[in-house]
């Protein structure tokens, strides 16, 4: 006899199907308010960070910030009178999830903008989603550069507002032969190819270039050759939990600040509890923000978060992060809509005083003026600021401006 | 009407439902999800030839879903860059063309490579492996650590893989932008049929002589061997069909989602694949595409709802499914058909569940 082989297929694809047309129904019933996330009395806006995976640890901080930032909107009445109904959403530290989850805020939710990302590879696959469905994103994190996507607002710093200043500052200490570390992705292995280009312009020297793949922790090989190259600085560009394994293994060779000191362009103050402040206590580091940064808008800030959070220290992602929804804001309420064309036509030249001071939008490539600040790791784990640009740096992603940089891009 | 008769109109059925019902009521959006959780169906569908019905337990299928995006992502990178350095290639300072990326400058290559690589992979392995007996959860380590490796092996040579970034932004996939809706239902149709039509290959090749002799192998290796068979062909010949069919899903994925990357095939995702097939029920094909299909929707909806829990309900999932319910939902399905069927007509002799699930 035979089997009506096919029945167990027919149940396989059925069920999916069903639950799936059921989500069609709600998703219809919600976005039926209109385009742009604009529709009755609230703007849905997206959230995007990875909530679990290796990357959570540093992205969770950042979207606590921006839900933060967008309470604090809706507590003096919205914008555009509305208040802003935040969506949020897991990247789960993967990207392809980030693509994915990006295109569900997008086409489902329909919401007005999205906050988020972290790693440039979340950046990197989530851009041609943004691009293609000409929706907006606000990226909140420091990067490499050579991008300027006409729907990403990049309110992080590009190189020439942490890099080239780590370099300026290293450069005036005296400090000529660096080694070179980093984790092997995109960020280390583009930000090392300016550092070279810096070096030969300047007549520095790099004494060594290491990767090691994200999540290492065996560094008793790296740090010998360290020694051996006898480098006046280490500029180091590792990326999470690989740290604290470098740390350790570099301050048990008998290592420490006065003896090699150590430029780090991703260890803010959530890192330094994670390493242990006594590995990593007065090495320099490069962001645009710290807690310790002063002004009455940064106190508030400060304040609001850790009021919020109980013990928490406030870094410069989160900040980038936390100015990113009220810079979005501003510029809502200057268009007069969320509509896409005219948010970003109004962005340009938008100025608001944050917690890092006064940042301005370059209309011309969507970054923000910042001001770079070299900072060294006290032993109370926060950062002291050592040296400043002053005033905020003119973003400039493909390094135009700098004559050493040609052929970089 | 007869049984065999009622399956086709149930494949039929399902068929209709596929290709008619759920483009008309789903959203663009979940509609590319279901392309999405098909491609893994497509991927999972192997694994249910390979070890539902020829016991190879391989945790490393993601190594052949790899293999067969990298083959279409590299054509479609360098069709874009139109004569000029893929974007990540720039960025990570190579100035000259790979010579191992040359050959995808040609849709044919690259196409034909999605399968044949995978493939050849899979029976370099087999004819090394299983001729040396090597089984149970020496193959399964084997498959494991290769996925392992693999994974290591693309993060590592950003210059030449776009490391962990993977390829991603495609703009032009034949002719049509990947990301359009109407590319997107376009490869929903694609995918379901190449689906459907690899079950029925399927399907076919375990009703043959072949898949007896495959369950035969599963069941008793030494005896098959004894009897004049040799065992080794028969797994490394059932692996490629696996690893072209992971190769296939892979392709399709690239234009799916838009994107492939290294957190796509090493063993994490190997293993949810394994595991979806365990939770639909291993020992029947249509098992394999239910657990694929219906553990990616649960993957996606419930991390909608609470954020980063997903993990934790899947591995109880599968602790809870092998141990109460080692066939899966199907088993389940059956049992609880069988049940019903002895009660309605109690003088009926009782069929055997494991009989019936191998078919």
């Amino acid at each position: 006899m035979r089997k009506p082989f096919l029945r167990p297929l027919a149940a396989a694809l059925l069920v999916p199907v069903a639950m799936l047309s059921g989500c069609g129904g709600d998703s219809d019933g919600t976005g039926s308010g209109g385009s742009g996330g604009g529709g009755g009395d609230t703007i849905k806006v997206g959230v995007l960070h990875s909530l679990s995976g290796t990357m959570s640890i540093s992205e969770v901080t950042v979207k606590n910030s921006e839900l933060m930032a967008i309470d604090e909107i809706n507590a003096k009445g919205g914008v555009l009178g509305k208040k802003i109904q935040p969506v949020v959403e897991d990247g789960a530290s993967d990207w392809p999830t980030f693509a994915q989850k990006a295109q569900k805020l997008i086409k489902k939710d329909k919401v007005a903008t999205v906050f988020g990302g972290w790693t440039s590879a979340s950046r990197k696959a989530m851009l041609p989603v943004f691009e293609r469905n000409k929706a907006l994103l606000w990226y909140p994190v420091q990067y490499e550069g050579l991008e300027s996507s006409p729907y990403i607002f990049y309110t992080g710093a590009t190189t020439n507002q942490q890099i080239v200043p780590a370099l300026d500052y290293l450069k005036e200490k005296g400090r000529k032969k660096l080694y070179l570390v980093g984790s092997d992705y995109v960020f280390p292995r583009t930000a090392n190819k300016i550092i070279k280009a810096y070096a030969k312009a300047n007549g520095m020297q790099i004494v060594g270039e290491e990767y090691t793949p994200l999540g290492h922790t065996e560094y008793s090989t790296l740090v010998n050759k360290i020694g051996e190259a006898k480098p006046d600085a280490v500029f180091n560009t590792l990326n999470g939990d690989s740290n604290v394994a470098f740390f350790k293994q570099f301050r048990s060779a008998g290592y420490d600040a006065a003896k090699l000191p150590v430029m780090s362009v991703s260890i803010a103050e959530e890192e330094v509890k994670g390493i242990g402040v006594d590995n990593v206590k007065g090495q320099l580091v490069a962001w645009n923000y710290y807690e310790t940064t002063p002004g009455a808008t940064n106190e508030a800030f400060v304040k609001a978060f850790q009021s919020k959070y109980k013990g928490a220290v406030t870094s410069d992602p989160m900040e980038a992060g936390y100015n990113a929804v009220h810079l979005w804001a501003a510029a809502v309420e200057k268009a007069g809509t969320t509509d896409v064309a005219a948010v970003k036509k109004a962005a340009a030249g938008i100025s608001l005083d944050t917690p890092e001071g006064k940042v301005t939008i370059d209309g011309e490539n969507q970054h923000v003026y910042k001001t770079a600040r070299i900072g060294v790791v006290q032993p109370d784990g926060l950062i002291k600021e050592v040296w400043s640009s002053g005033k905020p740096i003119k973003p400039d992603p493909y390094l135009k401006t700098y004559p050493w940089a040609t052929g970089l891009s | 009407m007869s049984a065999r008769l009622r399956g086709y109109a149930l494949f039929a059925g399902v068929a209709a439902l596929a290709l008619v019902v759920a483009p008309l009521v789903l959203p663009a959006f979940r509609l590319d999800e279901l392309a999405k959780y098909l491609c893994f169906a497509i991927a999972a569908l192997g694994i249910g030839l390979a070890w539902g019905q020829g016991g190879m337990l391989t945790l490393g299928q993601g190594v052949f879903f790899g293999l067969g995006g990298y083959a279409m992502a590299m054509y479609l990178k360098l069709h874009d860059a139109d004569g000029d350095l893929p974007d990540f290639m720039v960025w990570s300072g190579v100035e000259k063309l790979p010579a191992l990326w040359k050959p995808f400058e040609s849709p044919v290559v690259a196409v034909v490579a999605v399968v044949a690589v995978p493939v050849a992979v899979a029976t370099l392995l087999g004819v090394l492996v299983f001729r040396q007996r090597v089984r149970g959860a020496y193959f399964a380590i084997l498959t494991q650590a290769l996925a392992a490796a693999f994974g290591i092996l693309i993060v590592g040579q950003q210059a030449l893989t776009g490391g962990t970034n993977g390829l991603t932004n495609f703009y032009d996939f034949f002719g049509q932008d990947p990301e359009a809706d109407s590319t997107q239902r376009t490869m929903y149709y694609v995918t379901a049929v190449v689906l459907g039509v690899l079950y029925l290959a399927a399907r076919q090749l375990v009703k043959s002589r072949f898949g007896r002799l495959l369950v035969a192998v599963r069941d008793g290796e030494d005896r098959v061997r004894f009897l004049g068979y040799n065992p080794a062909t028969v797994k490394t010949v059932t692996f490629a069909v696996s690893a072209g069919m992971a190769g296939i899903a892979g392709a399709l994925f690239v234009p799916v989602v838009g994107i492939i990357s290294p957190s796509l095939l090493d063993v994490v995702p190997s293993l949810e694949l394994v595991v979806a097939v365990a939770v639909g029920g291993r020992y029947t094909l249509a098992g394999a595409i239910l657990g694929a299909v219906a553990m990616n929707y649960a993957k996606t909806s419930f991390s909608e709802q609470w954020a980063g829990g997903w993990l934790y309900l899947e591995g109880a999932l599968f602790i809870v499914v092998m141990t109460l319910a080692p066939k899966g939902a199907i088993g389940l399905y059956e049992q609880a058909r069988d049940a019903l069927a002895r009660r309605r007509a109690p003088a009926a002799p009782a069929v055997p569940v494991g009989k019936e699930a191998a078919a």
